[in-house]
């Protein structure tokens, strides 16, 4: 037994009006150790981390720091104590520079007239570089998403704190970028820092962790040394009953054929992407694999008109397509789902019904242009069956929904315009197990109904298991694929990092 | 026929429709109207006459037609502030040419394309320039006071001469019902019926809602920013010529102030300075509020200094209440 707990937390409760959130949990912290979180989304994860830092207050039960009972009445006392927090989303202040974010607490504390920018970017520099390379001068806009999630975690560093949360840190980080991370994770737990970390992943938390802590419903169902437990039992342990196999079985070998529904040609943006070709065949799901920033969704994005200024030909059985922006790629049956759910995605505050049918208001209206109510429902109504899309009424705001559901309204929203052709960026970020499961039978039956699939995901893992045959881009060019046996995650990485050439590009076979 | 579709889809789903109206923040407007009709009833005599009704309905009739146009504007995330000297304008235009001896309706319409015109200038600033429709506003608010007073001197033009079937826009009657509050109906039942029903309008919703959403999903947002931008300065041309008709005479200076009380009209009415939200009912009920207040404190004598810091208080409160319950329902939702 170790008795160095560092923060322990026993039998917690809050609720939210009628939902219970938490219910008399559990949760033991010991110093120097990285703890992960499981569970899936609205298990209780985020709200326990909440009270933690102290944005929420427990209805009941007993926090004890360093085995002395606290109460942790808002962030600031959290970090007080030592308690530091990275959220998942992303909140920094875009029109400053990176030094004056990450020490925005000090700053706060600082009873100085001016700041010292110098010694600020001086002492942003020592912590940034043990994580990577960028400008404390930076102007945080100006970054990729990857790297505000790294100067986030930055920004908790600063704070000398005793224990660091972090909550799906990985979600927007490349491969590299994670390892990098991980490394840095070790580093701290040696220094006697201890860890929470939360995340989807099985791969990263049994890497990385040394005991995981399992929730369900608002519940604490379990914790195990990460040695004594495998993933499957974890997983398991999160959805409350067996999860046969992850992923939907592959294209059978006999119904696989040559026959070739859509082609790309040398497409090429100024730009971003350059002689870009492919091509998808029917029945499969093709994956498209690349480094954050090599260009994957651009080319995506391209071919749908919805960015860029692109040349180069586009067939769809063999007929070449005149598109000059997304409206007519709707039309022709191509559309794209969004890597960023919330920001471009959906219409949060709207109905599930009005996103829906967004993409093609003529299929629920009179030919003069009315809408027909009950026919935007029946929409609605029928993809959410089809899609298993759990919902109060069709009329609520998306935003009620969990993070899965969202997605599957987003899906919905594609399939309402019977695609030929379906682009998903990263379709299951930031969804729970279950759901991604789900999702991922989904699209195994959009493609075995003859939908084109192409998948987009930094989840290496994600792509092995779904994809027929996977595209890898690297700065803007094709630089291989990857099929069968060959698709492993150390091919697909050779490739996206240009440590290897395909062996034999197989473009326009 | 539209309300039955709406009941029957709202019933199949476990919506208690009698729940639904109360909570439609128009249900609580007109409550406060309603309020308001007893307590000046009691306090004023003339207040429930005939006379003072028609008033009243008067009062806000053409600068509701101007608050249409506002709330489609702020549904689709922009805002303008020009609506009242673009108003004036249409009178002036069209007043300057009638002097000149144009035949008035001629010179009506080619006022009315003029403001069109000028809101297509501000939509092209807006939507291919990328500026804001704060700032274009503003300019043209300027631009087009500066405008009338060049056209006009800075005196009022007399237009006594108008032909009386053009006067008749602004002073006639059908019945014991003014034509101007007739055309007032017309125009926001059109538009409140588009608005919710239309693909047109709902391409407004979906682009003041989340642009770029709108955009990936396929709607062209630039097209529908422009659009409602030039609509609302046709609306202003029409309110500007149904003004000059009614008071015989165009005034350079008419309007400074109004695109306040339109701006607060739409918004108390449940139009966001976000966009994504608003309606037409909902709105004119917001002018109807701001229209009763004035006149129960002019009956009840209260000095017109008080009038605007009361009406500037209406509208804080509103906006703060629905703020406010914004936020209770929004934690609600995510609990």
């Amino acid at each position: 037994m170790h008795d160095d707990v560092i923060l322990k937390i026993s039998n917690v409760s809050k609720s939210f009006g009628p939902v219970r959130a938490l219910r008399g949990v559990n949760f033991e912290l010991r110093r120097g150790e990285v703890h992960a979180l499981a569970g899936e989304n609205g298990a209780g994860k985020s709200t326990l981390m909440n009270i933690i830092d102290g944005i929420l207050q427990p209805d009941g039960g007993e926090i004890l720091w360093e085995g002395e009972p606290v109460r942790i009445s808002s962030p600031s006392a959290a970090q007080q104590l030592g308690i530091g927090l990275v959220h998942q989303e992303i909140a920094l202040c875009p029109d400053i520079s990176v030094a004056e974010n990450m020490f925005m607490a000090v700053t706060n504390r600082s009873r100085r007239l001016l700041m010292d920018v110098g010694a600020l970017k001086q002492k942003a520099r020592a912590v940034l570089g043990q994580l990577c390379d960028i400008d404390p001068g930076a102007i945080v806009r100006d970054l990729p998403i990857s790297h505000q999630q790294l100067v986030e975690i930055a920004k908790a560093l600063t704070l000398d704190c005793k224990v660091l949360i972090l909550d799906e840190p990985t979600a927007a980080l490349t491969e590299r970028e994670a390892q990098t991370l991980f490394g840095i994770m070790r580093r701290l737990s040696a220094q006697g820092i201890s860890i929470i970390y939360i995340s989807h992943r099985m791969v990263e938390i049994f890497d990385n962790c040394d005991r995981v802590s399992v929730f369900r419903d608002g519940q604490y169902i379990t914790t195990a040394e990460i040695s004594e437990i495998t993933p499957s039992g974890v997983v398991n342990a999160m959805v409350g009953r067996e999860i046969g196999t992850l992923y939907p079985p592959k294209q059978a070998a006999e119904t696989r054929t040559d026959e070739v529904i859509f082609e790309v040609r040398d497409l090429t943006e100024k730009t971003r992407f350059k002689d870009v070709s492919f091509a998808l065949r029917s029945g499969e799901i093709l994956g498209i694999a690349g480094l954050i920033g090599s260009g994957r969704s651009e080319i995506v994005k391209g071919i749908c008109r919805l960015e860029g200024d692109v040349s180069g030909t586009v067939l769809l059985d063999g007929e070449p397509l005149k598109l000059r922006h997304y409206g007519d790629s709707i039309a022709a049956g191509l559309v794209y789902l969004s890597e960023d759910r919330k920001g471009d995605g959906l219409f949060l505050e709207r109905s599930i019904a009005e996103n829906v049918s967004a993409l093609d208001l003529g299929r629920v209206s009179t030919p003069s242009g009315l809408i027909e109510t009950e026919r935007e429902m029946e929409l609605a109504r029928s993809l959410g069956a089809k899609l298993n899309l759990k919902f109060g009424r069709l009329s609520d705001p998306v935003s009620s929904l969990s993070g899965g559901n969202q997605q599957k309204v987003a899906i919905a929203k594609m399939l309402s315009v019977n695609p030929r052709l379906i682009f998903l960026d990263e379709p299951t970020r930031g969804v729970d197990v279950g759901a991604k499961s789900e999702i991922h039978r989904i699209l195994r039956e959009l493609a075995c109904e003859g939908v084109g699939t192409v998948v987009i995901s930094s989840e290496l893992p994600e792509l092995i298991g779904l994809c027929d045959r996977v595209l890898v881009v690297r700065e803007g060019c094709i630089a291989g694929e990857v099929a069968g046996d060959a698709m492993t995650e150390e091919n697909i990485m050779r490739l996206a990092s240009g440590l290897e050439t395909a062996p034999q590009p197989t473009l326009n076979a | 026929m539209e309300n039955s579709i709406e009941l029957t889809a709202a019933a199949k789903q476990g919506a208690n429709p009698v729940k639904k109206f109360l909570r439609m923040r128009e249900t609580g407007l007109i409550l406060i109207i309603l309020a308001l009709f007893v307590a000046m009833s009691f306090a004023s005599p003339y207040f429930l006459t005939w006379v003072n009704m028609r008033a009243m309905v008067m009062a806000f009739a053409v600068e509701g037609i101007v608050v249409v146009g506002m709330t489609i504007l702020l549904i689709s995330g922009g805002i303008d502030l020009s609506v009242g000297s673009v108003t004036a304008l249409a009178m002036v235009i069209a007043g300057s040419l009638f002097l000149a001896g144009v035949d008035p309706w001629l010179a009506s319409l080619v006022a009315i394309a003029a403001c069109t015109g000028i809101g297509a200038f501000m939509g092209f600033f807006v939507t291919r320039i990328g500026l804001h429709h704060f700032i274009v506003s503003l300019a043209v608010m300027v631009i087009a006071r500066g405008a009338c007073l060049l056209f006009t001197g800075g005196r009022p033009l007399g237009l006594f001469s108008l032909p009386p079937e053009f006067k008749f826009i602004g002073q006639g009657s059908i019945g014991p019902v003014p034509l101007v509050i007739i055309v007032f109906l017309v125009v926001v039942l059109c538009f409140d019926f588009m608005l919710r029903r239309s693909t047109a309008f709902r391409k407004v919703f979906y682009t003041g809602s989340n642009e770029k959403a709108a955009a990936y999903s396929g709607i062209r947002t630039k097209r529908v920013i422009f659009l409602t931008t030039t609509l609302c300065s046709t609306l202003c041309g029409i309110a500007g010529i149904i003004y000059m008709a009614r008071f015989g005479s165009a005034q350079p200076t008419f309007g400074l102030g109004m695109e306040l009380n339109v701006i607060a009209a739409a918004v108390i009415g449940g139009a966001s300075l976000n966009g994504g939200s608003g309606t037409i009912f909902g709105a004119i009920l917001g002018a109807a509020l701001l229209s009763v207040v004035s006149s129960s404190l002019a009956l009840l004598d209260v000095s017109v200094y008080w009038q605007d810091i009361i009406r500037g208080s209406i509208l804080l409160t509103a906006v703060s209440i629905d703020h406010y319950l914004n936020k209770k329902r929004d934690a609600g939702g995510k609990a």
